[in-house]
């Protein structure tokens, strides 16, 4: 009751904040002082505080099950695990909002600390106009999606969290991927306020690099946990499907890597100011996009909680104006530097970072159009029509050839004006990647052609990479590591997807059932309890075609409150390949649905796009140390 | 005549321009084969030439309808006006029950048989695909 309370009202203050670091910072924008005032980091400092009370009154709530909390009652429950509890927090509608705040103050608190050396005027307008999206959000929360919302009479039992979220991916996966999804915000401010103070230049690319770092590890880190759960809990045994959510997590880390990749240039030769100020405007907008497909019921997933059309107008509307004020701003203020375009040539590091962002681009718009297209056919001419994974297949997979080919080559050359040095290296890399794939692939897969191009071209930079990686000047290492991620990303995709073999059928306890490569033999179930579910478990026994043994215990869990059955599979994983095994009831009969999927490399994957985030990292340390 | 800024400008926009006029071309190209449009039974009922095309149809799993061996699963999507049968052999979704929702993606044999290729159930109890609900809100 009280932590109610102790949350509301800071939230409130919260509120109160924003508008008094307006006005203070504002007085601070027009004197003649040359630091910031000490009054904007305290009250910036409060704000934070005040959201973090609020933040934790709701945690707190939720681990006392106290049901007088509309949001609790909606999302807990007694028999709840308290990680669960605790997670619980952000796994709705209005305590995700809530961390959305806590992740827009935070960055903003941080970033006032962190940017010393910036200009005043400078800062003091990215405060502005970060502050100008927290009060839209503290409204929107206090307005729409109020997390401490009173119940009377106070309800016994809470309604449950949905047991798809009750996972420990899942757990985490919010906070992270908002660390980089919010996180983006800042880049936007502090784009706006570069923009307003013509100081889009070398040495603001230095300082917000880091920041559009950080954004993009932790994205890329929680777009891979959103994945490795939908692999695991779902039951299709993918980690991607091209569903409109996974899509507007993808967007933003699209335009942010292409940002990412030409703040360098901007960095190094004060070039491509308008198109910097245009990505970093960009990644927030769909991060808000996708905040409103999501939140407003026009897309159904798990991301939607309860629909209410009064916040997607809401979110709607803010979007607009935030749409609108960055456009503004930045026609009436920006001056593009004009004076390096002299010295260009086609063959340097700059076209290959503007190849880059071209690439980035056509992915962004096949995935938006893909995105949204059936919205837009929903709305014109009420049918209702889908995008499935082949059109995004269809359109990405044939550009990945140049694109790994470029990326190979891409950092070789110089800034400026560059030749290729170490053809030869390069060519006999080339024909040991062709050489190889053709005879890696000549006996399993009949699209030789296809798989043997794509392999190759991957196969290529894995090489390149790999080389850099170890003897190479250390300068790029960030780079190397990145790139060398990617290509084990792309391997391991494309070596799962064709020697990923699969296994469907119904079956009943004590059958075997016996197929080309092996035999599954189905030998008994048991059921247990579990603090909120009971479960029955599924023994099996599988034989594969060299007489290896695997047993796996996959599960079905009934969970009482709400009642809704989930699947948990189980899996075998070794460096080499992933066993993959769910099984499901098909009602009132004896019967079980299983899926049994051999799915090689499949923990590369994960390994790589860990090994992409730390090329982030080592560049956002390195960029430390060099000042 | 121009200096080289104007020129390097000038090609620029048209290199941008034609890259952006071909993928959206590209785009635009594939999306019409690989939409997958929904229908309810009674939408295919009305049709006058059972396509080849992969569709979707959506509605309610028609009680008692469910029967399985060891290959396929059979069962009835009804929409409360019209039906239609539709077999499959794949992994069956968690929520796929007797009277819930469902979303069958597939092809059509003819207007009463569907050999589905995926099946979507709803995620919890709260949550139907919209075009469940349309289907069935039409009754």
């Amino acid at each position: 009751m009280l932590a109610n309370q102790i949350g509301y009202y800071s939230l409130v203050l919260g509120l109160l904040f924003s508008f008094l670091l307006c006005t203070v910072s504002i007085k601070n924008f027009n004197d003649n002082n040359k630091k910031i005032n000490l009054n904007v980091f305290t009250l910036s400092f409060l704000q934070l505080t005040f959201v973090v009370i609020s933040f934790l009154s709701l945690i707190l709530s939720f681990v006392n099950s106290d049901f007088s909390n509309e949001t609790v009652f909606n999302n807990s429950h007694t028999t709840k695990p308290l990680f669960y509890k605790i997670s619980g927090t952000w796994g709705n509608h209005e305590g995700s909002l809530l961390l959305w705040l806590l992740v827009l103050t935070l960055f903003i608190f941080l970033f006032l600390i962190k940017s010393r050396e910036q200009p005043k005027k400078y800062r003091i307008l990215t405060l502005l106009f970060q502050q100008l999206i927290i009060i839209g959000f503290f409204l929107f929360v206090l307005m729409t999606s109020n997390p401490f919302n009173y119940l009377f009479p106070v309800p016994n039992e809470g309604l449950g969290l949905n047991p798809i979220l009750q996972d420990p991916a899942l757990a985490i996966h919010p906070p992270i991927l908002y660390l980089g999804y919010v996180g983006s915000s800042i880049i936007f401010s502090a784009s706006l306020a570069a923009v307003t103070q013509n100081y889009v230049s070398k040495k603001w690319g230095q300082h917000i690099k880091k920041w559009v770092l950080i954004s993009w590890i932790f994205l890329s880190i929680g777009i891979m946990l959103g994945s490795i759960w939908a692999y695991y809990e779902l039951g299709w045994g993918g980690f991607w499907f091209w569903d409109p959510v996974e899509n507007v997590s993808l967007m933003p880390w699209l335009t942010l890597t292409a940002l990412l990749h030409c703040i360098m240039v901007l960095e190094k030769r004060s070039n491509l100011t308008s198109w910097v100020v245009i990505l970093s405007i960009t990644t927030f907008t769909l991060s808000m996009c996708g905040t409103f497909l999501v939140r407003s019921g026009i897309l159904n997933s798990v991301h939607t909680f309860a629909n209410d059309p009064a916040r997607g107008i809401f979110i709607l509307i803010f979007l607009f104006l935030l749409i609108f004020i960055s456009l503004v701003i930045f026609f009436l203020f920006h001056k593009e530097n004009k004076k390096n375009l002299n010295n260009f040539f086609w063959l340097s590091k700059e076209t290959s970072i503007l190849i880059n962002n071209w690439f980035m681009m056509y992915f962004l718009s096949v995935v938006l159009i893909g995105t949204v297209y059936p919205i837009f056919i929903d709305v014109m001419s009420a049918e209702k029509i889908s995008v499935g994974p082949p059109f995004y297949h269809k359109l990405i997979i044939p550009f990945l050839v140049p694109f790994l080919l470029f990326m190979a080559l891409g950092p070789k050359l110089k800034w400026i004006k560059s030749k290729i040095e170490k053809k030869n290296s390069l060519i006999i890399f080339f024909i040991i990647s062709v050489v190889l794939t053709f005879f890696i692939l000549k006996n399993i897969t009949t699209d030789l052609l296809f798989y043997t191009i794509l392999i190759s071209a991957t196969l290529f930079l894995f090489f390149v990479t790999l080389k850099d990686l170890f003897i190479q000047r250390f300068e790029n290492i960030s780079q190397a590591i990145a790139h060398f991620g990617f290509s084990l990303f792309i391997l391991a995709i494309l070596f799962n997807s064709i020697l990923s073999s699969e296994i469907i059928t119904n079956i009943k306890v004590g059958e075997k059932y016996s197929y080309s490569k092996g035999e599954i033999f189905f030998k008994k179930i048991k059921e247990t309890k579990g603090s909120n579910f009971n479960s029955i478990i599924g023994y099996f026994k599988i034989t594969d075609e060299n007489n290896k043994v695997v047993e796996l215990n996959p599960e079905i869990r009934v969970y009482n409150q709400p009642i809704i059955i989930t699947s948990e599979a189980d899996i075998k994983t070794t460096l080499l390949e992933d066993k993959f095994l769910v099984m499901n009831f098909v009602k009132g009969d004896e019967y079980f649905n299983i899926r049994y999927q051999v799915k090689p490399f499949m923990i590369w994957i994960w390994i790589s796009v860990l090994l992409i985030s730390l090329g982030g990292l080592v560049s956002l340390f390195k960029n430390k140390n060099e000042k | 005549m121009y200096g080289k800024k104007v020129k390097l400008r000038l090609l620029f926009l048209a290199l941008i321009l034609f890259s952006v006029v071909l993928s959206i071309f590209l785009i635009l190209q594939s999306l019409k084969d690989n939409v997958v449009y929904f229908q309810s039974p009674s939408d295919i009922k009305a049709l006058i030439e059972v396509d080849k095309k992969k569709i979707r149809v959506g509605g309610m799993v028609k009680e008692q309808s469910i029967t399985i061996n060891s290959d396929e699963v059979n069962f009835i999507i009804t929409d409360f006006k019209n039906e239609i049968n539709v077999t499959y052999s794949g992994a069956v979704p968690n929520l796929f029950e007797e009277g819930k929702g469902v979303v069958a993606e597939g092809f059509l044999k003819d207007k009463n048989y569907l050999s589905a290729t995926k099946i979507l159930a709803k995620h919890d109890e709260n949550y139907m695909p919209p075009e469940v609900k349309e289907a069935i809100g039409d009754k």
